[in-house]
């Protein structure tokens, strides 16, 4: 084929973006593990934060980001599921209910993280939290109606749902037809078409979409800072009314709340390290499980 | 080839439609069909494309209940019952009359469980009965020879002939009473189609079939009846040996000539 002038400046453009974008990626990357990797150590991983917050190690945000990213994906997956499954498989495509619940998720998807972070505040703790006080504690100091783990978790999990949802529905729709029309042509209702044919067809699909709803709820900040981060918390959350620390609010406590700044870049490095080392074996373990899905459906 | 028909005392009608109106949303897909079929027989539903058999086939068994817009009207009886009838349910109907696809359509499981799926989610724990019955019924189905060293691995593996024999075995294992078949064979080859037509033949000893087909040929080789729809409204109804000499009208003729359709 005869390339023309315009072939050749599209090419150009083209590879020129590509290139751009390499390089970003490379000179973000690079940055942080070159700044990262000499801070890593087994006390930087197994300690507690010095009171200065920049001496010793982070320990109690690993903890927390992973006790915090369970606990959301254990509240919000399962909804997430249960309402695609009421999209794809129950709901007929004319159902208002179903429309107006597909219109509910989009426009969740669309939210400013931060919104998140007040409806999380508004809601879960004063609203549900400060209920529970008034109902079942004479106490005046709030038991539940304070910013804990249990309510950062929940408010994680309504942001997630959105992407729970959409890629389920994706996974769900990809299982053809055919194979639930043997299915209940066989006599099957359409719980057991559903629990033995869809859903074990489209695992691999869901769980993609899981893994990546999660990794992006385990590193989101803007919604946990008022519903129950901590800036400084030596001891590890053991009860769901206690706060916590996270990496990700802890790479924002260094940078804006240290005393010095200089002294804290190091340790600043090195959490953002941990924190996209943890985030990006999420997405690998997501890679990994859709192309073996893929495999599995060949004969 | 022994033929049974109506005269015969030992084999009744098994179902009945009456005055059945099938619609998709405004459009009529099928005006007033009548058609009794006989019990262990095979009954050949034939026509152009659009004419509305497999709407008709797909009636029943109540599979036109998973189409959203669909909507069924007067009475499909299944020996002297209403399917449609509010107290009863479209699993039990579906268990009674089975169905093949057009494309076969296996699980992406292994052979075995494919035809233990009916079984299994009927609710059968024994598994030597549930291995026992899926010998039988790939027997049945003139598949047990070629897989039954191999009963383990995954049926996406056959070839298309053999994934719609064990399509057919599937339906089998669930001891169903009537079998629809929705033009089986478009698929598949030369050799493959012989094989599941001569299977037609045997399978007509135990059950009532029903199959729709395009082939002409295919109709006058497997069929004791046949039914000729035309634009959603039955035309005739008959002996096939008959309808392919003698059709009484002129419609019909004229599609099994090949002069239309």
């Amino acid at each position: 084929m005869r390339h023309t002038k315009k072939d050749w400046v599209l090419a150009g453009l083209t590879g020129a973006s590509l290139a751009v974008i390499l390089l970003l990626l490379a000179v973000l990357l690079g940055q942080i593990a070159w700044h990262g990797v000499p801070v890593i150590s087994t006390e930087f991983l197994s300690a507690s934060p010095g009171a200065d917050m920049v001496s010793g190690g982070i320990w109690p945000a690993i903890y927390g980001t992973v006790f915090m990213t369970l606990l959301m994906t254990a509240a919000g997956v399962p909804i997430g599921i249960a309402t695609a499954i009421f999209l794809t498989e129950y709901a007929s495509p004319r159902s208002r209910t179903a429309k107006l619940v597909r219109i509910a998720v989009n426009n969740l998807a669309g939210v400013p993280s931060i919104v998140f972070g007040l409806f999380g505040l508004g809601f879960f703790i004063i609203f549900v939290g400060g209920s529970m006080d008034a109902l079942f504690y004479d106490d005046p100091r709030p038991v539940w109606g304070k910013p804990s783990i249990l309510w950062a978790s929940l408010t994680l999990a309504v942001l997630t749902l959105p992407v729970v949802i959409v890629t389920t529905e994706e996974a769900l729709r990809q299982v053809p037809r055919e194979l639930r029309d043997a299915s209940l042509a066989l006599g099957a209702t359409r719980f057991q078409t559903v629990y033995k044919i869809v859903l074990p067809n489209a695992k691999g699909g869901i769980l993609t979409g899981v893994i990546l709803a999660v990794s992006r709820g385990a590193g989101e900040v803007a919604p946990i800072i008022f519903c129950g981060a901590a800036n400084f918390l030596p001891y590890l959350p053991t009860d769901l009314r206690d706060m916590f620390m996270h990496l990700g609010y802890h790479v924002y406590a260094l940078a804006t709340q240290s005393p010095n700044v200089d002294a804290a870049r190091p340790t600043l490095f090195g959490t953002v390290l941990v924190l996209l080392v943890l985030t990006f074996s999420l997405n690998l373990l997501a890679v990994i499980i859709r192309s073996r899905s893929r495999a599995a459906l060949r004969p | 080839m022994n033929k049974r028909t109506d005269s015969d005392p030992d084999f009744g009608v098994k179902m009945q439609t009456q005055d059945v109106n099938i619609f998709y949303g405004e459009n009529q897909a099928i005006k007033n069909v009548s058609l009794d079929i006989a019990d262990r027989n095979v009954t050949a539903l034939i026509g152009p494309s659009g004419c509305g058999k497999s709407t008709y086939l797909r009636a029943l068994n109540r599979m036109n209940d998973t189409i959203d817009n669909c909507r069924v009207e007067g009475r499909i009886l299944l020996d002297g019952e209403d399917i449609y009838a509010r107290e009863v349910d479209p699993v039990e109907v579906r268990r009674r009359v089975g169905m093949v696809f057009q494309k076969s359509n296996p699980f992406p499981k292994s052979i075995f469980d494919n035809v233990a799926f009916g079984l299994r989610i009927g609710g059968e724990k024994d598994k030597d009965l549930v291995a026992q019955r899926v010998e039988e019924s790939l027997k049945d189905a003139a598949l047990w020879d070629e897989v039954k060293d191999r009963l383990q691995s995954s049926a996406l593996g056959l070839s298309g002939g053999q994934q719609q024999r064990l399509c057919i075995a599937r339906c089998l294992a669930v001891w169903p009473e009537v079998i629809l078949m929705d033009e089986p064979a478009s698929a598949l080859d030369p050799i493959a189609t012989a094989k599941i037509e001569e299977l037609i033949r045997e399978l007509r000893e135990k059950y009532t079939i029903i199959i729709v087909t395009h082939s002409m040929q295919q109709a006058a080789r497997v069929s004791d009846f046949t039914a000729f729809f035309f634009m959603g409204k039955l035309v005739e109804h008959g002996d096939t040996a008959m309808m392919f000499t003698r059709p009484s009208k002129k419609r019909t003729e004229e599609y099994i000539s090949g002069r239309f359709g």
